[in-house]
């Protein structure tokens, strides 16, 4: 095809004026395409159906529209911490001289897929986002981080950027960064970490990446998912944003649900609504539940007549001790055992540190054998006393939130799953040891010293 | 009030820098104790006027210079 535009591509114009702000099939926005469609979005399709990007409503400082579009959709980052992301955005073009926009796109939680099916079926949402945040906080250089494991990924995002850098789509360059993959390597300081030159590994703290990151420039780091968001935000509005969801839980957000619900997978849903309601979306719980991990392994984890109840808001959920995070509900059967799907995530925890402080060195490892016992029925009343004691003491003590995520799911197992503390005390492991587990938890060993680059 | 504020410390731990040494809770227990390993856990940041010079000592005594003592934002 020798055509300049993409508008003059072979592609009939869809029948209906494809006005992206209309929801898709199931109330999906960032899905939609692909509802309607059945493939990938390329950047024909992509234009056909949400139009050019609206760059005039993004320019930096104070009296930026899209920043206090954003303010007013009340979007919240999709990578963890659901922080105001209109804050973030403020206090990097509030920072001084050029700054920097990195997108995280990699998903280091293994129970989520929500970023790679994003990445796949939108990619130009993404990338729309990063352009349009890099025009309002006043950057001059975008990169996109994505894991090395993933080539195909970064092979049709490659594919992606070539045909906006032909099409010149993007106010700035936006480079593509494949970075070593360990849980910890996507933390937000171990982005800047590597992008100047070092390890994928999480640094001390202050100063923040917003302040002084990439190049020392103010840095926003942003979840793509939060990117894509905030490019339809840029398009509709605030207001059109809040159709969906809820008033405390505005918007529609992607979960990846897994388990035992009937279609385990990808699904966007509408904020604020109660997580049995989310599991429907899968088809539900395909059998009887125990217990819900909610935001996978940086998670906490659920007794399922708590949980189903439970609004998907950070508030409702902070009121259990867990949150959104990255929008992963991993549905636990009865059949289970609880407290071994713990045991192997804790190990995986400990292996995946970046051994660089006490608590991941030697905290994690302690606790994770000590679950283990706990698991298979070899651990004492007195055992029990120093877990507790050992999972108390993660939290606050690292570089990082990597020790925090770990005793927060370790504490949450405890109580979820505290009927069977007791029966492994005292009457020795469940037969659901021996099962094959329902948690994917990933093997491999602690990445060497010069497996971070 | 400004005197006052002005002497307000605070103690910052660099928990990548440590190494677990522990001379910092020797010099300092009121504020300060090891894990089972010997790395520091930190039971106030703030530093009571009159724990200020044992604050100082601790973080000289630090052999990687991991403790710092800042003066915090009011
Ligand atoms: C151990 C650890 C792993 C993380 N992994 C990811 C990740 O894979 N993807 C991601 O977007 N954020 C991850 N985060 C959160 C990032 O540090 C950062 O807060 C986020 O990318 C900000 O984007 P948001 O505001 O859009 O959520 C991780 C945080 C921690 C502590
Ligand atoms: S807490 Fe663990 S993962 Fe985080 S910086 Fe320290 S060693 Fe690295």
């Amino acid at each position: 095809m020798t055509a300049e535009s993409v508008h003059e591509s072979t592609r009939p114009m869809p029948a209906v004026p494809a006005d992206g702000s209309q929801p898709g099939p199931h109330g999906t926005r960032l899905l939609s395409g692909w509802f309607t469609t059945g493939r990938a979005a390329d950047l024909a399709d992509h234009l056909d159906r949400y139009g050019p990007l609206p760059l005039d409503r993004a320019h930096r400082g104070h009296a930026s529209p899209l920043i206090h579009a954003v303010d007013q959709a009340g979007l919240t980052g999709r990578g963890g911490a659901a922080f105001p992301t209109a804050r973030k955005l403020q206090a990097v073009a509030d920072g001084r001289g050029a700054a920097v926009v990195v997108a995280n796109a990699m998903e280091s939680e293994p129970a989520s897929a929500k970023d790679a099916t994003l990445l796949q079926l939108a990619p130009h949402l993404v990338l729309d986002g990063i352009a349009l945040a890099a025009q309002a906080v006043g950057a001059r250089e975008a990169h996109l981080c994505v894991a090395r494991t993933r080539q195909q990924q970064a092979r049709e995002l490659h594919a992606a950027l070539a045909e906006r850098e032909r099409h010149r789509v993007d106010p700035v360059p936006v480079r593509l960064h494949e970075l070593p993959h360990h849980y910890v390597s996507s933390e937000e300081s171990a982005l800047v970490r590597w992008l100047n030159g070092g390890d994928a590994r999480p640094m001390s703290t202050p100063p923040r990446p917003f302040e002084k990151g990439v190049g020392k420039r103010p840095t926003l780091i942003d979840n793509v998912e939060t990117l894509a968001h905030l490019a339809l935000i840029a398009r509709y509005g605030p207001a059109w944003y809040r159709e969906a969801g809820a008033p405390d839980a505005p918007g529609t957000t992607l979960v990846t649900l897994g388990g035992a619900v009937r279609h385990p997978g990808v699904y966007e849903a509408p904020m604020g609504a109660p997580l049995g309601r989310l599991l429907a979306h899968g088809g539900g719980p395909s059998e009887p539940l125990a217990a819900v991990l909610v935001g996978g392994f940086f998670g906490s984890w659920l007794p399922a007549n708590e949980a189903l109840p439970t609004r998907f808001t950070k508030q409702d959920l902070a009121a259990l001790g867990a949150g959104p995070g990255a929008g992963v509900l991993v549905a636990l059967p009865q059949r289970a055992c609880g407290l071994a799907e713990t045991a192997s995530v804790l190990a995986f925890l400990a292996r995946n540190g970046a051994q660089q402080c006490g608590p991941c060195r030697f905290g994690l490892p302690a606790v994770g054998e000590d679950f283990a016992a706990l698991a298979f029925g070899r651990l004492d009343v007195d055992g029990l006393r120093r877990l507790e004691h050992r999972v108390g003491l993660l939290a606050g003590r690292g570089a990082c939130r990597h020790p925090d995520g770990a005793s927060r799911f370790a504490a949450t197992a405890l109580r979820a799953f505290a009927a069977d503390v007791e029966r492994h005390l005292h009457h020795g492991p469940c037969p659901a040891v021996h099962q094959p587990p329902v948690l994917h938890v990933p093997t491999g060993s602690v990445p060497g010293a010069d497996e971070w680059r | 009030m400004a005197i006052t504020r002005s002497t307000e410390l605070s103690l910052r731990l660099d928990r990548i820098a440590c190494e677990g040494h522990g001379a910092c809770a020797e010099l300092l227990p009121e504020l300060l104790s090891l894990d089972e390993w010997g790395y520091p856990v930190v039971h106030s940041a703030a530093v009571p006027p009159g724990l200020a010079a044992h604050a100082r000592r601790a973080v000289a005594a630090c052999p990687v210079l991991a403790l710092r003592l800042e003066r915090s934002r009011p």
